[in-house]
């Protein structure tokens, strides 16, 4: 890539010469056999630079936007690889800005940036050397002009870096508050809430367009410098030589050969400036990719299999906090969980139950004491066969804008039609067969829209379809009507028989699916029993599930 | 409904891409008609957007005419300083014309700093202004459009609208007026003396004009072609980088990754494609541009050297054309530089022209109805509905709430609860008759009246960054801290929010993942409690809430619902038996309608639904 274009450099260089040739020759010395070789010559020549810069932006073109497709590439396993701890932290709107305009910057710096800042400081130092060698005197003035111009780049290239930096960030901010604007959009509408959703969309435009011109004011203060310190220099050459001339120390072709090169610098000075501050941009960018890169996953995988995994479940002394400095959202955890045996999870909103369960399958290490899976600490497992062991359905089911096959099979990509039949079947979610075009329609964001009963039962099925020794429901069933819940109660009975079970209850009926009951509260478990047991014993788990009851028929 | 959706049959997308599956939607192809009206259209956009800087812009063409003359002025200054400065000094009489000139030279390089500095400036706070401007009109028009929309058009593409589309629009008013100027300019100047120099060769150089004219028609056209593939491929990374990031729990929980990979790795091999096509289609072009530049100088070369030869031009002439015809292809490669970022830009700006061209289906009144204080009266009137022509899902509802009734609807999946709902919040608009708010019309009420007297809960509990009383307020924007303490402890959400770290100043972090999904459901209560309805919706609301929560809501909802009109949906009957009034639904139509008491006593579908609920709680 280099190569073509320095020969291409090299290549339109001498066309001038050949010109010269042409008019000297031909023209002055009436040589007019030459004419016709010379020209082919200047043809050919032509010709070659233009093969040359074609090769090189094929070449380029190729190498760029390979760079940029692997580089986002890298991004997203990367982030998918990434912690929920990491998740939560970071705004999506930042991620999804470093994933689009930040590699677009760094597309456009390697695609023509990167080559011009290249050729242009090459031109740059053969022309300097070209004007020493003229006249020294003459050529020290010019040198002494880059002084100040290479001072200059450096301050402006702390204050733009720091102002891009900040500008990439902002654009990241919009971002998250367009994001949110778009996902939210229901309930904005459903409030009438337009205005102020637009006044905070505002707030993060303006302060984009404030720093953006405060980057356009710093770099056309830049850029005018760049221009006016050779034409300065200029001044002041042409002041000088025309008193060397004057003192026949140098001869009148001498200053003007020495003009017309300095003036060819003119165009590379100014130029410098917007390929600089090209540069600095995708320097910020690469910055902010690579802080995505860079950051270390703070779950190690571990390196033990479970080849055939019975599903015992022990948590042992576990705690855990989001982080270092809040307090315990958990502590002093103890259960066992034999293989088979299904545990109900009933609690008061906030009591933890969500985050005790996100823990099974890593999605957050503990922070005291630990978990293991058939003797084996989770976090010695590979993550891989951790989380074939553990499969969840959440409170709050989350489709893929992908087909009903797609989503349902997530855990399990090569289960049969029968498999998947069977999963539907359980989980109540037939309806599935009936849609359009049946297990190939698209659901999620960007297909059909599905009432939140049929996208838990879907979640449902993918969960169960996984097959696996630890089953986690998280309130699997709060959107479904009593009688498909009791339905789907019937059939989870079966599986539930056959895995170990952790089911996160807010009612009796699904407690029922359970051998053993654990009441959290506070965040540590306080008693655990059979739903009787614990009916009859523990006046807080009456409130927490016979309160129905009561209210009823109160 | 009237741009982006051409074809209402279904779509079967390629075979390599099963995984997406199938919708009714067609993203790609589009018909030469709705190609050259996108053209049009987006051409229109941009002028629009110009259009209010008309004044300004001239002014910055004056000023880049200002400083081209300051940078012309300088070789011919130095060119009067070699022959006026010079001699008088070897003739020893002084220096004073040399002074005079080198005066000249300094004084225009100090007018085109200025005028640099003050275009740079101006067109870069010009091409900010626009870009500002443009931001928010496409926001506030998102905003406006109606839910079927959104439906349709979906959270992914508007982000990538927002985002990506805009960007390349910045591109193009970054890289803009600048260069195009001054290119323009010269080229134009140049070809005049070009001509006026020697017409033979200045009319043998304009033979490289039909040359230039094609190349530039063949560039455009695979351009446009390219980048609009582009546009769409950019979307689809977007789309699924978003989902993939909004849904990292799922994703991880179930080792998606790999699968994800292989997919994301598709979409963005897509768009690199489409980007490395762009690159090639201007590595062709570019060096085309400067091939027929560098032959056509060779033709002169020969042609004029010929000429001079016989005398019939100067080799000073000669020299000169040379020189200008240089200057003459210099600025085509950068004009055609220009013109890429513009192609790239027109293919975002018809997207976006597309998307503000889409009229909200839920209008709003031109003549809206003055309503007086709001007092809740439900009215809807033979009122029908479909989603898809022809399957109607409300065939013809007649229903009547009175000011202050709390309703309940019940009813298996597709009944039509969830509609009838939306149609009250006028997510959307009936297909026949009348949905009446206090006598008037919701057609013929403004956004701002409607929004304030109907309020809708449902289970999406979207939860905003920011802190839980930042949350909460959004019900009510300038709500003072007692008045969303008060809300909170209403709605028994108080306790647990105490319990949090930072108390109501806890960042609810990335939608909401740090609370609970039934405490997110009571932050939404909170916010519904503020917002103070006339009429509240509530559709499947309290789904996620445990025993207690429900209880303490439903306490709550007594005092709550006690004074204005509430729709509630709910398969929960404990929620539904607060209600005044219960209404069974079977595809739209009503099977029974009475106090809940009542209902049970009668042994019709409540009754059973009933029984079956009793059952369930034993």
């Amino acid at each position: 890539m280099f190569t073509s274009a320095i020969l291409g450099v090299g290549v339109s260089l001498t066309v001038p010469l050949v010109t010269r040739a042409i008019i000297d020759g031909p023209v002055t010395r009436r040589e007019i056999d030459l004419l016709l070789p010379l020209a082919l010559l200047a043809l050919g020549l032509s010709i070659s630079e233009v093969i040359l810069v074609w090769v090189r932006r094929w070449a380029q073109s190729r190498a760029v936007s390979d760079l940029e497709a692997t580089l986002r590439h890298d991004l997203y396993v990367r982030l998918q690889s990434l912690p929920m701890e990491f998740h939560t932290r970071w705004q999506s709107g930042q991620l999804l800005s470093r994933v689009t305009v930040d590699l677009s910057t760094i597309r456009r710096f390697m695609g023509f940036g990167l080559l011009f800042l290249v050729i242009n400081i090459l031109q740059l130092v053969v022309v300097t050397i070209l004007l020493l060698r003229l006249y020294w005197p003459l050529g020290v003035v010019v040198l002494v002009a880059a002084v100040p111009i290479i001072l200059l780049s450096l301050r402006f290239e702390k204050k733009y870096l720091a102002i891009s930096r900040r500008v990439q960030d902002q654009q990241g901010d919009l971002a998250t508050a367009i994001e949110e604007s778009a996902l939210g959009f229901r309930v904005i509408k459903a409030f009438g809430r337009r205005e102020h959703v637009k006044a905070q969309f505002d707030d993060s435009a303006v302060k984009l367009y404030g720093t953006s011109i405060e980057k356009v004011r710093l770099a056309s203060r830049f850029w005018t410098f760049l221009g006016v310190i050779p034409n300065l220099t200029l001044v002041i050459v042409l002041l000088l030589g025309a008193l060397a001339v004057g003192r026949n120390t140098i001869t009148l072709g001498t200053l003007v050969a020495f003009i017309t090169l300095m003036l060819s610098l003119i165009w590379p000075v100014a130029a410098l400036g917007t390929i600089l501050a090209m540069a600095q941009e995708a320097m910020t960018s690469a910055d902010r990719i690579s802080e995505i890169l860079d950051t270390q996953s703070s779950l190690k995988d571990g390196t033990d299999e479970l080849t055939k995994p019975r599903g015992h479940l022990r948590l042992e002394n576990v705690s855990f906090r989001f982080t270092p400095d809040s307090p315990d959202v958990l502590h002093d955890i103890n259960l066992d969980l034999p293989p088979g045996t299904t545990l109900a999870l009933v609690g008061p909103t906030g009591s933890g139950k969500t985050t005790l369960t996100a823990l099974l399958p890593r999605l957050y290490d503990v922070t005291g004491g630990r978990i293991t899976i058939d003797g084996h600490d989770v976090r010695d497992l590979t993550m891989k066969s951790l989380r074939n062991a553990v499969a969840s359905a959440f409170d709050d089911p989350t489709l893929f804008s992908m087909s009903v096959r797609e989503n349902i099979t997530l855990g399990r990509p090569d289960a049969t039609e029968a498999d998947i039949q069977q999963a539907l079947q359980i989980a109540q979610a037939t309806f599935a067969n009936e849609l359009p075009w049946g297990l190939d329609t698209r659901v999620g964001e960007q297909g059909m829209s599905l009432s939140g009963g049929q996208r838990q039962r879907l979640a449902l099925a993918r969960a169960v379809l996984a097959r696996p020794a630890v089953l986690v429901l998280d309130d699997t069933l709060s959107a479904l009507d009593v009688h498909t819940e009791a339905l789907v109660e019937e059939a989870l009975r079966n599986v539930l028989a056959e895995t170990t079970g952790i089911v996160v209850a807010h009612r009796a009926s699904t407690v029922m699916l359970a051998d053993q009951v654990a009441l959290l509260q506070n965040g540590t478990i306080t008693h655990v029993g059979t739903h009787a047991e614990l009916l009859a014993t523990v006046p807080a788990y009456r409130l927490l599930l016979a309160a129905e009851e009561e209210e009823v028929h109160a | 409904m009237t741009t982006t959706q051409q074809t209402p049959q279904p779509q079967p997308t390629s075979a390599e891409e099963s995984w997406r599956g199938y919708a009714e939607e067609s993203d790609n192809e589009l018909s030469r008609a709705t190609t050259v009206r996108l053209k049009e259209q987006s051409r229109q956009l941009l002028f629009d957007l110009l259009r209010p800087y008309r004044k300004l812009i001239w002014l910055m063409v004056v000023i880049v005419l200002v400083e081209n003359a300051a940078r012309l002025a300088v070789p011919y200054l130095v060119h009067l300083g070699i022959d006026r400065g010079i001699p008088p000094i070897l003739a020893g009489e002084g220096s004073r014309d040399l002074v005079i000139v080198v005066g000249a030279v300094l004084a225009s390089a100090l007018i085109q700093a200025y005028a640099r500095q003050v275009f740079l400036m101006r067109s870069g706070k010009l091409g900010q202004t626009i870009l500002l401007g443009l931001r928010r009109r496409l926001f506030d028009h998102f905003q406006r459009l109606s839910p079927s929309f959104h439906d349709r058009y979906t959270s992914g593409r508007v982000i990538s609208r927002l985002t990506s589309d805009v960007d390349v629009i910045d591109e193009m008013l970054r890289t803009g007026f600048d260069g195009l100027v001054t290119a323009v300019l010269t080229l134009v100047g140049t070809a005049i003396l070009l001509l006026t120099l020697d017409l033979k060769l200045g009319l043998l150089a304009l033979l490289s004009f039909p040359a230039l004219f094609f190349l530039t028609a063949w560039f455009r056209r695979r351009s446009v072609l390219v980048y609009r593939r582009t546009r769409e491929a950019v979307a689809l990374v977007i789309v699924h980088f978003v989902e993939s990031m909004t849904g990292i729990r799922a994703v991880q929980a179930f080792r998606r990754e790999g699968r994800n990979e292989e997919i994301f790795h598709g979409v963005n091999d897509r768009y690199r494609e489409a980007n490395l096509e762009s690159f090639r289609i201007n590595a062709i072009f570019m060096p085309s541009i400067k091939g027929v530049g560098n032959i056509t100088i060779v033709a002169i070369l020969a042609y004029g050297g010929w000429q001079a030869y016989h005398g019939h031009v100067t080799v000073g002439v000669l020299t000169a054309f040379l020189l200008y015809l240089r200057q003459f292809f210099e600025p085509l490669q950068e004009i055609s530089q220009f013109y890429n970022t513009f192609l790239a830009a027109s293919a975002a700006l018809e997207k976006l022209s597309g998307v503000l061209n889409e009229e909200p289906d839920v209008a709003e009144p031109l003549q809206p109805a003055r309503p007086e204080r709001a007092r809740g009266h439900l009215e809807l009137r033979s009122v029908q509905f479909s989603y898809v022509d022809g399957v109607p899902v409300l065939p013809g509802l007649d229903l009547d709430v009175p000011a202050g009734q709390t309703i309940a609807l019940v009813g298996t999946t597709g009944a039509g609860k969830t509609t009838i709902a939306k149609l009250v919040a006028r997510f959307y608009d009936p297909t026949g008759g009348h949905v009446l708010l206090d006598g008037h019309d919701l057609r013929d009420l403004t956004e701002d009246d409607l929004r304030e007297r109907v309020v809708m809960v449902t289970q999406e509990n979207f939860l905003f960054t920011g802190s839980v009383a930042d949350n909460i307020r959004f019900g009510k924007p300038g709500a003072t801290m007692e008045e969303i303490v008060e809300a909170a402890k209403v709605i028994g959400a108080h306790d647990f929010i105490m319990a949090l770290p930072d108390g109501y100043a806890t960042a609810v972090e990335k939608r909401g993942s740090r609370l609970s999904a039934g405490q997110r459901q009571l932050v939404a209560f909170a916010r519904a409690f503020l917002a103070d309805p006339a009429v509240l919706i509530l559709d499947e609301a309290t789904s996620s809430l445990d025993i207690p929560s429900e209880r303490l809501i439903q306490r709550a909802l007594r005092t709550i619902l006690a004074d204005r009109t509430a729709i509630v949906i709910a398969h929960r009957l404990s929620t539904v038996e607060t209600a005044d009034r219960v209404i069974v639904l079977e595809h739209g139509r009503i099977l029974e309608d009475g106090p809940p008491e009542t209902l049970i006593t009668t042994g019709g579908n409540y009754a059973d639904l009933h029984q079956a609920w009793e059952d369930s709680l034993a």
